[in-house]
């Protein structure tokens, strides 16, 4: 993932070699930047596990199997099982949508509006999207 | 419009999510009686699981699964609560002060009575229960009733009392219309959504049944009354009610508590709905 900050240091540095000096800075700075990115986002994907995992809180496992993660124990099959998210919800507004009322989408459906009945708070939903939407 | 136009126009005019349940509600409000309704769940029922023979529903989520109905089977050859069946049998046989015994409360000793609670009492003008049989029971007798829901004396007393009415047939009646306000409290209890998961009874236990939550097969409607109490793992006692109260939580909707009005009519309308099944107590459950 490329920081924004390594970009807006290309812009302010105008010669050659001061940019060529500049950008293995900004590199670095960057890489670390990413790095830690990276960190805070194995750590949100983490909480999100956690509270789709949970019987108290998610419970996402009492109907879907999650068959990319082997952490995902459960013999469930009533939603469809959370796989391909990005292609399926190609506008990750639509999936919090279905998080959070999915009752819009289908008046009949099993599935609880987190967001809407406060089963999750509106950060735990975007926890578990980051969770469910590596999938 | 007909009635049931202008029921769905009422619903929509409601929130969506009442309109959900409320379409399996009218497809059971067109019934005129509860026999009516109790023919729909069967033909519901077969539609679902095409071959099975209706006594067999008296299994629930095992009917299934056939590994679990071969451990059931192996299981209940030498129940682990027969020593609870004994402190029930102690109970039921011991004379009151005024030397009377729960026997006597009862036609035939208390033999093949279960299969006809709950009944509408007229007079009380109430849903009574055998548990609340047994209380009334004890009342008469000018004994202390006992609290419903626990372990004892009333679980093991129902758990052995019940095993006189083993292969009694359910036999509900809903004769008055006083009565048939309850049953259809009952009903409508069954198909409402309540509590933070936006769940029903009929959601799950017809809609679900045969599916797999999480790690556990949701068992049909039809066939819940006919078993009670159940011993969960072979050592929870948990009532017919008490099961109530255990899904209620998990649809994170505040229980009825033990023998409260909806859950009377609640258990009244489900015994009905098991009709013409063999009763077996008790039975081992996973
Ligand atoms: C009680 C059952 C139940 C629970 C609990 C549940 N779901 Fe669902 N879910 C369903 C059902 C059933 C569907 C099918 C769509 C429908 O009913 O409209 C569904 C659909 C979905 C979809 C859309 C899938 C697709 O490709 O269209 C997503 C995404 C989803 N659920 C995610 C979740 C997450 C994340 C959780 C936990 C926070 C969760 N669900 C909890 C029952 C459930
Ligand atoms: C979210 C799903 C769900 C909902 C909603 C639900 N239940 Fe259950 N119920 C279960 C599961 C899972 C079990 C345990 C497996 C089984 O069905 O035996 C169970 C078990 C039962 C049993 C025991 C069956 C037996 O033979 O041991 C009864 C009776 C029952 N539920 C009644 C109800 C009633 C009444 C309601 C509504 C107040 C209700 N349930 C709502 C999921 C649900």
């Amino acid at each position: 993932m490329e920081s924004p900050i390594s970009q807006r240091c290309h812009h302010l540095l105008p010669s050659a070699l001061l940019r060529a000096l500049a950008t293995g800075a900004c590199a670095c700075a960057g890489l670390l930047l990413s790095l830690a990115s990276a960190a805070a986002d194995a750590q949100r994907i983490e909480a999100g596990r956690a509270i789709a995992h949970d019987w108290y809180r998610g419970n996402c496992l009492a109907c879907h199997q999650i068959p990319n993660d082997p952490q995902a124990e459960t013999l469930a099959d009533i939603g469809p099982p959370i796989v391909a998210m990005r292609e399926r919800f190609p506008d990750r507004a639509q999936l919090r949508a279905q998080l959070w009322d999915p009752t819009v989408r289908n008046p009949l459906t099993f599935m609880p509006p987190f967001g809407k009945h406060g089963v999750l708070t509106e950060e735990e939903i975007d926890l578990v999207l980051d969770y469910i939407y590596q999938y | 419009m007909n009635a049931r136009r202008r029921r769905i126009a009422r619903c929509w005019a409601g929130s969506i999510a009442t309109l959900a349940l409320a379409m399996v509600t009218i497809a059971f409000a067109a019934a005129d009686d509860p026999e009516a309704d109790r023919t729909r769940m069967i033909q519901f029922f077969e539609a679902r699981f095409p071959d099975m023979p209706l006594e067999d529903y008296v299994y629930g989520a095992m009917i299934s699964s056939p590994d679990a109905r071969a451990q059931y089977e192996q299981i209940m050859e030498f129940p682990p609560f027969l020593n609870d069946l004994d402190a029930g049998r102690k109970i039921w046989e011991k004379p009151f002060a005024n030397g009377r015994t729960f026997a006597d409360c009862f036609p035939n000793g208390g033999h093949s009575v279960v299969g006809n609670y709950p009944y509408y009492d007229e007079r009380a003008k109430q849903v009574v229960t055998f548990e609340r049989a047994l209380n009334r029971c004890l009342e008469d007798n000018g004994e202390a009733p006992m609290r419903y829901g626990e372990r004892e004396p009333m679980g093991v007393l129902t758990a052995y009392a019940r095993t006189l009415s083993d292969g009694m047939r359910m036999n509900i009646e809903v004769q008055s219309s006083e009565a048939r306000a309850h049953y259809e409290a009952g009903r409508d209890l069954f198909f409402r959504r309540i509590g933070q998961l936006n769940a029903a009874c009929a959601g799950c236990h017809m809609h679900l049944a045969g599916r797999i939550m999480r790690m556990e097969i949701i068992s049909p409607a039809l066939g819940h009354a006919t078993h009670w109490p159940i011993f969960r793992a072979g050592e929870e006692l948990m009532t017919f009610q008490g099961r109530f109260n255990r899904c209620m939580e998990q649809m994170r909707a505040v229980p009825y508590g033990y023998d409260s009005v909806e859950w009377n009519d609640l258990e009244y309308f489900l015994s009905y709905l098991s009709n013409g099944l063999p009763l077996q107590s008790s039975v081992f459950r996973k």
